[in-house]
């Protein structure tokens, strides 16, 4: 990896620098829907970290095994029935929440297996997005580069949304970063935030 | 990826023979005092002696891997696709190695080799041979040519079972252990397929025991049905619709019992091919191997504590068609090693020919095989 991925990732993928601040050195971590394993690879360069990538992509397998980082391939859909329960520190899903279909089960899923669960995913209900559905159309944009009609994300939700699942399904968030454009938002963050991150655990 | 050196084949190439006086012990206690293996190395050893490969083969393989002869030039190594100059198991930057299994019928000792102490073949006292034993004789061989660690071990099928014992029998000795289509042992359903190609083969009256040399009669109709048997799990029922279908072998019904569909013709002729050069004692002792192979056999089924001893990265492969050994068994391979926090890569190949993709081109296959590889060629300096 070459030395300026760090600054890259800063500005390309704040989401990353986010989670990366989380995780302490040496920590074990699986990364769901891991794409080409930069974030795992980031990771263990940054962190040290033991970690696997899950994958279903043929293409980025391959790019994971050239980056030098585990991967697994499967199907997120089909559950982690691979990993032992409590055997990571942390779960990361990286803007794959909202393209996941069984979206409720994978969540309990991460927490069957990790000790905490980190999540990143684009917030529905940035401004930006709110504006576009008023004027009438779909949102367009970098978090949601896709049209209604080839979009993988069938479950959008915002910041709102998402905490209010975690409260209906005994998910205690421990910690949340959000940003636009890789700027940390602390007023009215449903509203001005692009992206959350999320690192949760296993309420009471 | 960017290959500097033309993909093409080895060339010509030639077997080798190592003699071994020390006594080998099974793992069943028989001993065999002294035996030969017949090897083909590709490529060079570099001065680290850090850049061998070992290829193992499976129930029907042998040493030659790659290349051709000189004197029989259409002989192509069962693995040519494969390995060779700019391939995946590249031969510009590994020395490879490639051998026949003691047991086997390609010139390393087995059954139907001489006897020394009694001047016949060895028959029905050939000792059953177990994966274990490979492993222990395959160590030996790599002392004799310099070699204290393999950069890699591969090998699909029952070649990639001999990669796992790899890393549990010599943990130091090998830095890569590729298991492609394989699995930690086999089901009461793979056994079964084996019994039934095992009792084609024993209830032939030409096999008398195993000692049918000295008969000079070969036991071909058991060894034939055996095949057959065996090619219907290597194929995937997709496959076998794809290439047949219904499709009749002389273009009409005959109402009788001889060859109608075009698949009872490409099986029998698959059988006969097959029963004219194998021997059919090295088939019984291959398929027991199979079944025994069991790592997991003292620790109650538990892979977990057994895989803590290995210290090798993996990678493991399966395809999505392959019954024989599904991508279910090759999850079971992957489980113990994340359980121990080994480095492992996991690929399940997209492909219609079931347990044989092993040996075919699938470009993501191929793509996957040549990354991992890269990477090994890397870490030693090559």
């Amino acid at each position: 990896m070459m030395k300026n991925d760090t600054a890259r990732f800063a500005v390309e993928r704040p989401d990353f620098a986010a989670i990366a601040a989380w995780i302490p050195t040496g920590a074990t971590v699986l990364d769901l829907g891991c794409g080409d394993g930069s974030l795992l690879r980031y990771l263990k360069e940054t962190r040290e970290v033991q970690g696997y990538g899950v994958e279903i992509n043929d293409a980025d397998i391959v790019s994971c095994i050239a980056n030098g980082v585990n991967v697994i391939q499967n199907d997120l859909e089909s559950g982690l029935a691979d990993f032992e329960g409590n055997s990571f520190d942390y779960v990361m899903l990286s803007q794959t929440l909202q393209a996941t279909r069984h979206t409720e089960p994978l969540i309990q899923e991460m927490l069957r297996v990790g000790r905490e669960g980190i999540v990143s995913f684009p917030n529905f209900g940035y401004w930006k997005n709110r504006l576009n559905i008023l004027l009438g159309n779909m949102p367009v944009s970098r978090e949601l580069p896709y049209q209604w009609y080839d979009t993988p994300n069938v479950h959008l939700c915002t910041l709102d949304d998402f905490e209010t699942f975690c409260k209906d399904h005994r998910v205690a968030v421990l910690d949340r970063r959000v940003m636009t454009g890789g700027n940390e938002v602390h007023v009215l963050p449903n509203l001005l935030g692009s992206t959350a991150v999320y690192r949760f655990q296993r309420g009471i | 990826m960017i290959t500097l050196s033309a993909t093409g084949s080895i060339g010509i190439v030639s077997a080798r023979r190592a003699q071994f006086d020390t006594p080998l012990v099974f793992r069943s206690g028989a001993v065999l005092p002294r035996y030969e293996l017949v090897y083909e190395t590709y490529g060079t050893l570099n001065a680290g002696k850090s850049n061998a490969i070992l290829i193992c083969h499976a129930l029907s393989g042998h040493h030659h891997v790659a290349g051709y002869y000189a004197d029989d030039l259409k002989n192509i190594g069962w693995w040519d696709n494969m390995v060779g100059p700019g391939k995946p198991i590249d031969t510009d930057k590994f020395f490879v190695i490639g051998l026949n299994n003691l047991g086997g019928c390609h010139g390393s000792t087995g059954p139907s080799s001489i006897n020394p102490e009694t001047g016949q073949p060895y028959g029905s006292n050939f000792p059953v041979i177990t994966v274990e034993d490979w492993v222990t004789s395959q160590a030996r061989l790599a002392d004799l040519l310099g070699i204290s660690q393999f950069a890699a071990v591969i090998g699909g099928s029952l070649g990639g079972m001999q990669a796992l014992q790899w890393s549990l029998s010599y943990p130091d000795r090998v830095r890569h252990v590729f298991a492609i289509a394989a699995a930690p042992h086999l089901t009461a359903q793979n056994i079964a397929f084996n019994d039934v190609a095992r009792n084609a083969i024993l209830t032939d009256p030409d096999f008398h025991g195993g000692d049918y040399y000295q008969h000079n009669v070969v036991p071909t109709r058991g060894l034939r049905l055996a095949r057959m048997l065996g090619h219907i799990t290597y194929l995937s029922d997709n496959a076998m619709a794809d290439k047949f279908g219904r499709d009749l072998h002389a273009g009409q019904l005959n109402y009788g019992y001889e060859i109608e569909f075009a698949i009872e013709s490409y099986l029998r002729y698959q059988g006969d091919k097959f029963a004219a050069y194998f021997d059919a004692n090295t088939y019984l002792l291959m398929t027991k191997a199979l079944d025994y192979f069991n790592p997991a056999h003292d620790s109650g089924g538990d892979l977990n504590p057994v895989f803590a001893r290995a210290r090798a990265s993996f990678l493991v492969i399966s395809f999505t068609t392959d019954w024989r050994f599904s991508p279910q068994r090759s999850r079971e391979i992957v489980r113990p090693l994340l359980h121990n926090r080994l480095n492992v890569n996991y690929a399940e190949i997209t492909s219609t020919h079931g347990h044989d993709s092993f040996l075919m081109q699938d470009p993501y296959y191929l793509d996957v095989m040549r990354t991992c590889l890269d990477k090994v060629a890397k870490e030693c300096g090559q």
